[in-house]
């Protein structure tokens, strides 16, 4: 399974069947050690394929956000296996991570994370600053990513000078800026209102629709209606894994 | 990250807390001045005692009467009899090594050609005078023995003088006045410059020493053939201490010092006082040096404070850089550049306030400064060192945050 990337195995009969973008194999992880240790996950395995939208789910404490770092490779599981895009993570130094994350994955954030005092232009602009190699035109990726998302007015706007919606929007533009496979979206709609949380979710909706897979991380069922699969976590294993209708 | 990036980042984070930023550059700026200040003192006192060689000859030692005592209270320098051609002789006969000896005799008098007239120090001196002293004509010819045994009426003029009285002419052949006595003009000086109490080298005039008593300056009622002070110069090599010493024994002979008296006469050495003149900027200087290391040093650990301070702070910009991809080292450079620039920024300010205080001390002390503009360099060098040591340590705790917990953090 390691082997696999991206559209390069080929079977005999001439189809190309995708492989999974993740693939989680019985996965653990635990947190301390000895009598202390906190078992977050437990043989846990799922794949998510490329173009999907998925929500996944779960009360505090299930094992939810666990997975979510795991799934943005920002944490390394304790046993078992988790390849993004054919990187088995766990296999992967600190900065060959940090690369991963770079070249693959979008994040969204509750709390948007932007950099005080700095243009929506330079937020979006950051993650062009660690990719290896570095863009030709760094500022014109940026402006059409922000374009993209309906804020091809807002480019020189500073955080405190935007709303809640236009601050994730912004966000979500950084995460779009090195064309990931993956974006991984956590509570992106936690500080947000109703009416604004609509618009992002339909945001996210439509750039899945383009072809970006989408992981969504809530508590919110209303939020997890958008998805077009539903990962539901308790106690730190899979409780059910259902399609929706769209 | 190109290092571009980091210094906007630094520059942005910097301006964020401006105060906060100024204050904590203190030591830095301190510790910039001083090594500022310090080599400006340093490099002057050098540069001074290396001109004063090369104005008056290592091998110089010059004689004057001293100052008579009465009744334990001083009359003033050169209080004594006047030193006397006697003195000269016996000096050049007996002290082995003189290579040169001249009197040095003088009297301030207007000068006058045509309608120019000029305030200035006249010397009577020896034929020697100008060798003596390490110096030379620059068009003429210098004075003479005969000159000097017929008390000729014959000048020599310096710079400053030839100057203001013959304008850009070549003086030499032309006759002047001094106090109405008519002489001609055998020669012009090379510049010396000034020393370094503001005194003109260039303004004088040399004539015959003889000329000078019987013309110019009159006789001294008790010595007659007065010479004013003496000029020894020695040859290359020779131990200056031991020549003290021996033109004290001849002198307390020919000036006939009872023997347990206190000598009539000093004998000094020009560039060994220049040189415990400026000993005492030197002590400035270590002083200084020390004040430069402290305050870098504490500065540095003020650097570091402040440095974790906004580690601390900044820790889910740093979790976000992670998360979108920042290396260690990314993170490690961003916060290494930030400490050098909060301390080049330091520096910088420092080295106005430096050169500022330099020149105080120069005005205040009267002493020389030179400021090389590699001292500037230096300093601003030593500021980035301190950034990029003290920097180090929040630095690698900020590369070392692990990314989930530094998103986490509020």
């Amino acid at each position: 399974m390691n082997l696999l990337v991206r559209g390069s195995a080929i079977v005999p009969d001439g189809r190309a069947p995708a492989p999974p973008l993740i693939a989680v194999r019985e996965v653990d992880k635990v947190y301390g050690s000895g009598e202390e240790a906190v078992r977050a996950l437990d043989r846990v395995s799922f794949d998510i394929h490329e173009g999907e939208l998925v929500a996944i789910m779960g009360p505090s404490g299930s094992g939810k956000s666990t997975m979510m770092n795991l799934l943005g490779a920002l944490d390394v599981p304790t046993t078992g296996s988790i390849s993004i895009n054919g990187n088995d993570i766990g296999k992967l130094s600190r900065d060959a991570l940090a690369d991963l994350r770079n070249r693959s994955i979008g994040f969204v954030f509750q709390q948007f994370n932007l950099l005080p005092r700095t243009t929506a232009l330079r937020q979006v602009m950051l993650p062009l600053a660690y990719a290896r190699p570095r863009p030709a035109d760094p500022e014109l990726q940026a402006r059409t990513r922000l374009e993209q998302v309906g804020l091809g007015h807002r480019l020189c706007h500073h955080p405190q000078q935007l709303s809640g919606g236009q601050q994730q929007r912004v966000a979500i533009a950084r995460a779009l800026v090195n064309n990931p496979e993956l974006l991984l979206a956590d509570e992106p709609t936690g500080a947000l209102d109703s009416k604004t949380s609509a618009d992002i979710m339909g945001l996210l909706r439509e750039l899945n629709g383009q072809g970006i897979t989408v992981v969504v991380v809530t508590h919110d069922a209303d939020v997890a209606r958008y998805a077009r699969r539903r990962i539901l976590f308790g106690d730190g294993a899979i409780v059910e894994d259902a399609r929706l209708e769209a | 990250m190109t290092a571009l990036d980091c210094l906007r980042a630094a520059v942005a984070a910097i301006a964020t807390n401006f105060l906060r930023t100024v204050l904590t550059t203190l030591g830095i700026i301190i510790g910039v001045g001083s090594v500022i200040v310090m080599m400006a003192v340093g490099a002057g006192a050098r540069s001074e005692v290396e001109r004063q060689i090369a104005n008056l000859g290592s091998n110089l030692l010059v004689v004057n009467p001293s100052a008579r005592l009465f009744g334990g209270r001083s009359s003033g320098a050169g209080s004594n009899l006047p030193l006397s051609e006697d003195d000269v002789k016996a000096i050049e006969t007996k002290v082995p090594g003189v290579q040169a000896i001249s009197g040095q005799l003088w009297a301030s008098a207007t000068v006058v050609f045509g309608n120019a007239n000029f305030w200035t120090r006249i010397w009577g001196v020896h034929a020697s005078y100008l060798f003596a002293r390490s110096w030379s004509v620059e068009s003429g010819r210098d004075l003479t023995e005969q000159d000097v045994a017929g008390a000729r009426r014959v000048a020599l003029v310096g710079l400053t003088v030839a100057k203001k009285l013959f304008g850009d002419n070549d003086p030499v052949g032309e006759v002047f006045r001094i106090r109405n006595v008519p002489f001609t003009v055998i020669g012009t000086l090379t510049p010396k410059g000034q020393t370094s109490f503001g005194h003109d080298h260039d303004d004088a005039i040399f004539v015959p020493m003889t000329t000078a008593r019987t013309q110019l300056i009159g006789k001294h009622p008790l010595v007659p053939d007065q010479v004013g002070s003496i000029s020894v110069k020695f040859q290359e090599g020779a131990d200056l201490l031991d020549a003290q010493e021996e033109i004290e024994q001849v002198l307390r002979q020919s000036r006939r010092v009872p023997p347990g008296d206190d000598d009539t006469f000093v004998v000094g050495n020009p560039i060994e006082s220049m040189k415990a003149r400026t000993a005492a900027q030197t002590t400035l200087g270590w002083l200084l040096a020390a004040t430069a290391a402290i305050s870098l040093i504490v500065g540095g650990i003020g650097i570091m404070n402040i440095m974790l301070v906004s580690v601390t702070e900044r820790t889910r910009e740093i979790g976000l850089r992670m998360a979108v991809g920042a290396r260690r080292l990314d993170i490690m450079l961003q916060f290494l550049i930030e400490a050098t620039t909060l301390c080049v920024l330091g520096g910088l300010i420092g080295v106005v306030l430096g050169v500022a205080a330099a020149f105080v001390t120069a005005g205040i002390a009267e002493w020389p400064i030179l400021i090389p503009p590699q001292t500037i360099l230096l300093a601003l060098a030593a500021a980035a060192a301190v950034g990029i040591l003290f920097g180090f340590l929040p630095a690698r705790r900020a590369a070392l945050l692990s990314p989930i917990e530094a998103l986490r953090s509020e």
